[in-house]
């Protein structure tokens, strides 16, 4: 089993910020366009969940745009991810923010952590 | 030497790595070698050219007298719990006692892997052939049954490989043209795309093309 950690911590991002569901944060996604040109596109809403662990571990980021929500899904630890900009810090009660897909407006905003 | 065209290894389990272009591959990680020759078999003597590899030590205390025996031949100290062979041209190119790792060999992109896949106990027809269950409400009693296995006045008896319920699993099988997704000599390390026949720490046979 040993050697299979080995393999995964080879594998994984050790730049990633510290980041928890209800926190807003900037994921800069490489997006491949024709076979040589790339850009980056960034996707900036909520971390509504984590899941997995490890090399599998994923999180869905929610947003707004123009009216219509939009969740994405990113692997942690892929290499197609530029970077993530931890944006705020939420506060939430829960690990899995899915009520958040109900709510719009005034109740669906974003409260900041504070930290004392 | 460079005819070697199978080792012997063990599954470690599962995982996924990331390629250049960032996609994610699943892949079996499976420690292959170092195997030790201790039989050569040539032409004149056994009518064909092989040899027989040892892997995974075993203690000389767990040994028999028949494995000891076999063993004094090739001067090895300790046995193994996986002997396998595998037909080369010419077996005198190999040594006895000589330790092969996975530096001796050249990988293509894919590679055959022999195991045996984990043993699933008596299962029914539709676990065990994919066939289609019949309704279960309705009054229908026929829920996971087989259904009809012959006609009555001919043949009148049941055709031969006729498909029932039985053992599954636990079978030798083979996954064919498996990709190779990274090569590890240094760790004895082999990691191929996909899953691999049978449970972690089983032995595997990798034959190279």
């Amino acid at each position: 089993m040993d050697i299979l950690k080995k393999i995964e911590l080879e594998e994984m991002r050790l730049d990633v910020p510290p980041f928890r569901p209800g926190d807003k944060v900037r994921v800069h996604v490489k997006i491949q366009e024709t076979e040589e040109k790339e850009r980056i596109q960034v996707f900036e809403g909520v971390v509504i969940a984590r899941s997995g662990g490890g090399i599998n571990e994923t999180f869905t980021v929610r947003k707004e745009s123009y009216g219509v929500g939009v969740e994405r899904i990113f692997p942690v630890n892929s290499p197609r991810i530029e970077k993530i900009e931890l944006v705020e810090e939420g506060r939430h009660n829960r690990a899995k923010l899915y009520y958040l897909r109900g709510l719009r407006g005034k109740a669906a905003r974003h409260k900041v952590r504070r930290r004392s | 030497m460079s005819t070697l065209n199978g080792m012997i290894g063990r599954k470690i389990g599962m995982t996924r790595v990331y390629s250049e272009e960032g996609h994610a591959i699943p892949v079996t990680v499976l420690e292959v070698g170092p195997c030790t020759v201790l039989q050569k078999k040539n032409g004149q003597r056994e009518g064909y050219e092989a040899v027989q590899l040892g892997f995974a030590s075993k203690k000389a205390s767990r040994l028999t007298l028949p494995e000891k025996g076999h063993l004094k031949k090739s001067g090895c100290e300790e046995g193994f719990y996986c002997i396998r062979e595998f037909q080369v041209e010419d077996s005198s190119a190999f040594e006895l006692g000589q330790v092969l790792t996975l530096k001796d060999v050249d990988i293509k992109q894919l590679i055959d892997i022999t195991g045996v896949s984990k043993g699933r106990g008596f299962q029914g027809t539709v676990r065990r052939h994919g066939f289609s269950r019949g309704g279960m409400g309705h009054g229908s009693k026929h829920h996971r049954e087989m259904g009809s296995i012959g006609q009555s006045a001919y043949p009148s008896r049941i055709i031969k490989g006729k498909r029932m319920p039985g053992r599954m699993g636990g079978k030798r099988c083979t996954v064919r043209n498996s990709m190779v997704v990274d090569v590890r000599p240094e760790e004895n390390l082999l990691l191929v795309k996909g899953g691999v026949p049978g449970a972690v720490n089983q032995f595997v046979c990798v034959r190279f093309k």
